[in-house]
């Protein structure tokens, strides 16, 4: 089981900016473990925030972005109470979402 | 320029036909999982395999990106840890559709590709992974042509 996306989304002078924390190990697939094996690539391959059902911004990841993809950004609207969805799915074909109220 | 009106939507879907696949067969074969596809988005993943910046361009559409000091590529000079190297990308131009972050010398080029909504800024910041001293490129689409800019950091431990 994946842990939850940390979110938090502030409005100020109509505009609201996001930052997100996703929780995943984003393994290249070139790494090897103590044992000299390689640990399989395992990473987040596609992502999407969503505010009232609306795509704010979607994206999708190599394996270069960091393990526990970091992402700050900001959108025009969104009051306080509104909410925004981050949706991820990685290489494995695990998905999550998480909401947040703005704030 | 002519080439960066094309969007890779639009190429990979060119290649695919000059390749002599039949759309059938090529929907057959993505729905079966035979090609590497996004999940929601419609872009080739095959774009993430690319390892060198030439080739990532020119998986991307044979894209020839102007450098434009309207795209502002906030990097450290010197990165100690490169497992988190930390990244700003501003665009000045007024309808920002994409941001993609791409490091020449990482061992495949494309690191992240962002569409922004109508209404989402021009404007990212994440953390990357670095295995060596590189160039960092923010490659930015706004009213579809590519623009770019180059920073170069130095890495003193690799992170790949």
């Amino acid at each position: 089981m994946s842990d939850p996306t940390k979110m938090k989304a502030v409005a100020a002078n109509g505009v609201t900016e996001v930052r997100a924390l996703m929780q995943h190990e984003m393994e290249t697939g070139r790494r090897k473990d103590e044992s000299g094996k390689l640990v399989p690539a395992w990473y987040i391959t596609d992502f999407k925030v969503q505010h009232n059902g609306r795509t704010l911004l979607e994206g999708q990841f190599g394996t270069s972005v960091s393990k526990n993809p970091f992402l700050v950004f900001r959108f025009k609207g969104g009051k306080a109470g509104d909410k925004l969805a981050l949706s991820w799915t990685d290489n494995r074909g695990e998905k999550r979402t998480d909401e947040v109220a703005i704030g | 320029m002519q080439e960066n009106d094309h969007s890779t939507i639009d190429s990979s879907r060119r290649q695919a036909l000059k390749a002599g696949v039949g759309l059938g067969l090529f929907g057959m074969l993505a729905t079966l999982g035979l090609l590497p596809k996004s999940a929601w988005a419609a872009v080739d993943r095959k774009v993430f395999e690319a390892k060198s910046l030439k080739e990532a361009f020119q998986a991307m559409g044979g894209l020839a990106p102007a450098d434009s000091n309207l795209v502002i590529l906030d990097v450290p000079e010197t990165a100690e840890n490169g497992a988190m190297v930390p990244i700003t990308v501003e665009s000045k131009f007024p309808r920002t559709e994409q941001i993609s972050i791409l490091v020449e010398k990482n061992p495949t080029a494309l690191v992240e590709n962002l569409t922004m909504a109508e209404g989402t800024e021009g404007f990212i910041t994440t953390r990357i992974k670095m295995a060596q001293t590189s160039t960092v490129i923010a490659l930015v689409k706004a009213d579809g042509k590519f623009y770019k800019a180059v920073r170069e950091v130095k890495v003193t431990a690799g992170g790949c």
